[in-house]
């Protein structure tokens, strides 16, 4: 980047510095214009104004130290940061830097100088660069958010509930990759030993499609628990996946598979001795389940 | 409608799914003939990823006559199969899962063609027709 400031085009870019000071105010406005407009009604003048005041100081102050660009790339990675967690597009968070360039330019005619065109030739190399630089820290914000997202998706989306003493269950919902099983499991399996409890149901209502890789999951989690004396019930398992599993051949073995959340928690209260009367009036009816 | 999609990424399989799931709802596909042609493409898409190290689908609607029906077309660069016929046995694996991905995908829809050679890739080519 300094070998671009280095070009000998030193009146030029005189001419352009003295241009940024005596036009300032011109200038500045111009720029809060073309910026504000880009970012629709999404920032507040005040804030944008005060943004691209400190931006502006720190041009000409790089501009005046020899060209060091450091203090200027520092802010407007904290400006892409901001924008990125803020849903703006990267289009609209470059243009607030390219703005200013059509900003300067309105002042580089007026003046007509060949100093100033020379140098304003100069002036938008820089500019180009450092919107890139935006883009690019734009671009960095941007993937740091899904990261974070995925992860806090990772940690929501497992958790376990207790049905009753001794019956926990985890209910699953959206697509189940090996990471997420790995937390399922292990999440499952710490609950059981610290609650003691022996039955543990897995809901998959949530599960929009349960392939190989997915029924695999499931069948070493259930063996897992059983290792560790816990019988595992697989829940909500709907026409269409049924259809599916057995057209694709998986076989599920002795592990006891339910319909409905109902289905898996009578059936878990039976085989851990809970008898349920049924009185009158009462709209509670354990259904028989035929093993 | 017809488009080609990456396959280089587990998150990649997630969006292959949800891409046939809306194509199939949009040709009208009863709800068990969804769940099967997303779960085929599912496993196909993983084998690309697993085996291949990564290839793209293709999802379009074609029609034969009045009925119309949705076409997945696999492509990889991969290493290739070397014998189909044990390949599409049921049980046999040589990634550590089920081995019922490719068996079980070739059941799920009505028409399946798999072309493979030892260091030419592999393109598989299901299509399931609507009722």
């Amino acid at each position: 980047m300094g070998v671009i400031l280095s070009i000998p085009a030193d009146a030029g870019r005189r001419r352009i510095e003295e241009l940024l000071q005596e036009n300032e105010d011109r200038v500045f406005k111009r720029w809060l214009e073309i910026a504000g407009s880009a970012s629709g009604g999404q920032v507040d003048r005040s804030s944008l104004a005060s943004q691209l005041r400190e931006l502006y100081q720190a041009l000409r102050q790089s501009f005046g130290d020899s060209g060091d660009l450091s203090d200027l790339r520092g802010l407007l990675a904290e400006l892409s940061r901001t924008r990125a967690r803020q849903g703006f597009t990267s289009t609209e968070t470059a243009i607030v830097v390219f703005g200013l360039k059509e900003a300067l330019y309105e002042s580089v005619e007026d003046d007509a100088s060949p100093e100033a065109l020379r140098g304003f030739i100069w002036f938008s190399r820089v500019i180009d660069d450092l919107g890139l630089f935006t883009v690019e820290s734009y671009a960095t914000a941007r993937e740091k958010v899904i990261l974070d997202q995925a992860e806090q998706l990772l940690e929501l989306s497992t958790p376990v509930v207790k049905l009753w003493d001794g019956i926990v269950a985890v209910p699953l919902v959206g697509t189940l990759d090996s990471a997420r099983t790995q937390v399922v499991m292990e999440k499952l399996l710490q609950i059981l030993v610290d609650t003691g409890s022996e039955h543990a149901v897995i809901d998959i209502t949530g599960v929009p499609a349960v392939d190989t890789q997915v029924a695999q999951h499931l069948l070493k989690t259930v063996v897992a628990a059983r290792l560790m004396g816990a019988e595992c019930v697989i829940s909500g398992i709907r026409p269409q996946i049924a259809h599916t599993i057995v057209t694709l051949g998986i076989e599920f073995g002795d592990i006891v598979t339910k319909a409905t959340l109902a289905d898996a928690l009578a059936h878990t209260l039976r085989a851990s001795g809970v008898e349920f009367t049924k009185s009158r009036g009462s709209r509670i009816a354990v259904r028989t389940v035929e093993d | 409608m017809a488009g080609e999609l990456p396959v280089n990424s587990n998150s990649d399989v997630v969006l292959v799914r949800q891409h046939v799931r809306t194509a199939a709802i949009e040709m009208g596909l009863s709800l068990v003939d969804q769940t099967k042609v997303v779960t085929a493409a599912s496993e196909l898409a993983r084998n690309a990823l697993v085996y291949a190290g990564g290839g793209q689908v293709r999802i379009e609607i074609v029609q034969k006559g009045v009925r119309r029906g949705l076409r997945l077309t696999f492509s990889d660069d991969g290493p290739g199969i070397p014998d189909i016929q044990q390949a599409l046995t049921d049980g046999w694996t040589t990634g550590g899962g089920l081995g019922l991905g490719l068996s079980g995908s070739r059941r799920l829809v009505d028409e399946f063609d798999l072309r493979s050679a030892p260091g030419e890739g592999t393109l598989i080519t299901v299509t399931k027709w609507g009722r």
